[in-house]
């Protein structure tokens, strides 16, 4: 129906969705940065993988209990860094997730160390990547217009605002990571069930700077602008396959000229539907 | 709770920074319904006041009491959930958001929907959005600033970035507002409107005001009652009239406004 190629494309950039929306959520809208979101998505893939390969779980539950686990380990981390400021919240982001890959690389008789995890059957197709993307931009997107999304915001734009207003900012912060890492193992535990083989390098640093570079590059503050990022990111570099050794360099120097030149990323602030509407707002003074 | 109790009681409240006393051995009552003024020259200690009853700071000695219950330990989200709003000296908007969403998020306070059915988008979300969205307009409406509904908050100017701010506070459904310096930065003209704004906003509401003012002209046509801070100390409490003769404060304003 779909050749290789193109399904693991398709996978690719869907499970990569999943993972910068939950990004997009804690960094975007709560202006909380996490370079350990990788971490997340390896302790996703690790988890869902066991379910399938050691306990036969049905592949959904699988998948549910690795996000499930993800969040779990966030809200623990969480309640122990939540409260640090902002760069110290990133170190400690950044530090847990190098833990989590060494923790994998050393568990050797239950992950298979750096020969990696193998046997996972395959279960994400096409199919199911796309159905959990749209889904996950869903979710993402009536959390962001709720009551709790509508906090977060008031965090970005003013703390100690949003706490005069009634928002318990521990509390939201904290809701914000869980739900970023949620995402993140949903992501981690699609692409074991794509890959059939999972390794520790993976999940290791790169892939975090790559998860925080794309939600920049989309834009803070718009979750359509994340899963552009998204596309832009993982499609580019398989156009120019020749130039793949310098992916990391192209990230590079696409965020500098990003936060030069546009600072809120390509989209800014708005959704793909604002775009039109400012447009039909202009025609309609234009008219009157 | 009984006509005589106090709505907000401070008892012999005390912060320091290293060795500054911001505030010193600081008595207030304020009664349901006041509006009351607290004034006194920059650095007197009158925001550190507001950031004590309202838990941004705490404070290292003394009591402070809301409707007889002890808040002295009360953190902010708190204090806004009880009842107790605010403005800011410097304005704090939710500058990239618009002048609906900012009191929309005031409005919140209330909840009414659980995550799950957000995530869902079941009907008592929709109907709570809509009633919620319909309340914030209603604020909105009350400073006037209906037509400016969709605009982006950073973009007002500063005397709507003032009513804006005043509008969130209110959509808290507060008891007790307080505000700080609302006259900053205006000229006599925008001074006597703000005068009215705030005549207008207590007798509509069932609320009681607190507010810092460096403006005699507003104080005097405002207040009931009033203290005086200098350094942390208080030098006089009672009507602005009573105050204006008190000799402590003629002579800490030396040649000043008084």
């Amino acid at each position: 129906m779909i050749n290789s190629f193109y399904e693991g494309i398709i996978v690719t950039c869907c499970v990569n969705i999943i993972a910068v929306l939950g990004m997009s959520v804690l960094t975007g809208f709560t202006r909380l940065f996490s370079f350990g979101n990788a971490g997340f998505m390896a302790i996703g893939a690790y988890t869902a993988a066991i379910c399938s390969v050691q306990f036969h779980l049905p592949f959904a539950l699988s998948i549910l209990i690795g996000s499930a686990a993800a969040g779990i380990v966030a809200y623990l981390l969480g309640s122990l860094t939540i409260r640090l400021r902002g760069d110290y919240f990133l170190i400690s982001c950044l530090g847990f997730g190098e833990c989590v890959r060494v923790l994998f690389l050393y568990l050797r008789d239950i992950t298979g160390g750096a020969v990696g995890y193998t046997g996972i059957p395959f279960r994400t197709t096409w199919i199911v990547a796309l159905v959990c993307a749209i889904a996950a931009f869903i979710i993402a997107w009536n959390l962001i217009h709720s009551r709790f999304g509508q906090a977060f915001s008031a965090i970005r734009e003013n703390e100690v605002a949003a706490a005069a207003n009634g928002i318990d900012v521990v509390k939201y912060k904290k809701m914000s990571f869980v739900f970023s890492a949620i995402f993140a193992g949903w992501a981690g535990g699609l692409y074991a069930h794509y890959l059939q083989h999972i390794t520790p390098v993976l999940f290791n640093l790169p892939k975090s700077c790559e998860l925080v570079i794309t939600t920049v590059l989309g834009g803070l503050g718009s979750l359509s602008g994340s899963v552009l990022g998204t596309l832009v990111v993982q499609l580019l570099p398989e156009f120019f396959r020749k130039f793949s050794e310098y992916r990391m360099l192209a990230y590079g120097i696409a965020v500098v000229l990003v936060i030069l030149l546009r600072p809120s990323g390509l989209m800014g602030y708005k959704e793909f539907p604002d775009l039109f509407k400012k447009t039909g707002k202009k025609k309609s003074t234009g008219g009157a | 709770m009984n006509s005589n109790t106090p709505l907000l009681e401070m008892k012999g409240v005390e912060k320091h920074f290293g060795g500054v006393r911001a505030i010193d051995n600081f008595d207030l009552r304020v009664m349901p319904r006041d509006i009351y003024g607290l004034i006194g020259p920059n650095g007197a200690g009158k925001t550190t006041i507001f950031n004590t009853i309202t838990g941004i700071y705490q404070a290292d000695a003394g009591q402070i009491f809301f409707e007889g219950k002890d808040i002295t330990k009360i953190r902010p989200h708190e204090a806004a959930a009880i009842g107790i709003a605010r403005t800011f000296q410097n304005i704090r908007l939710f500058g990239n958001l618009s002048v609906k969403m900012n009191v929309i998020i005031a409005c919140n306070i209330r909840g009414g929907y659980t995550m799950a059915e957000a995530l869902l988008r079941l009907p008592r979300y929709r109907k709570v959005s809509k009633e919620t969205e319909e309340r914030a307009m209603k604020f909105l409406d009350s400073v006037g600033l209906t037509d400016k509904a969709d605009d982006i908050a950073s973009s007002l100017p500063y005397g709507h970035q003032r009513k804006l701010e005043i509008a969130r506070a209110m959509a808290t459904d507060p008891k007790l507002l307080l505000l700080d310096e609302p006259a900053a930065g205006m000229n006599e003209e925008e001074s006597l409107d703000l005068v009215d704004f705030v005549k207008k906003l207590h007798r509509d509401n069932p609320i009681t005001i607190l507010m810092i003012e460096h403006h005699m002209d507003v104080v005097s046509r405002l207040c009931e009652q009033c203290t005086v801070l200098d350094f942390g100390k208080t030098l006089a409490q009672g009507t602005v009239e009573e105050v204006k003769q008190n000799e402590a404060v003629i002579a800490a304003y030396l040649g000043g406004e008084l």
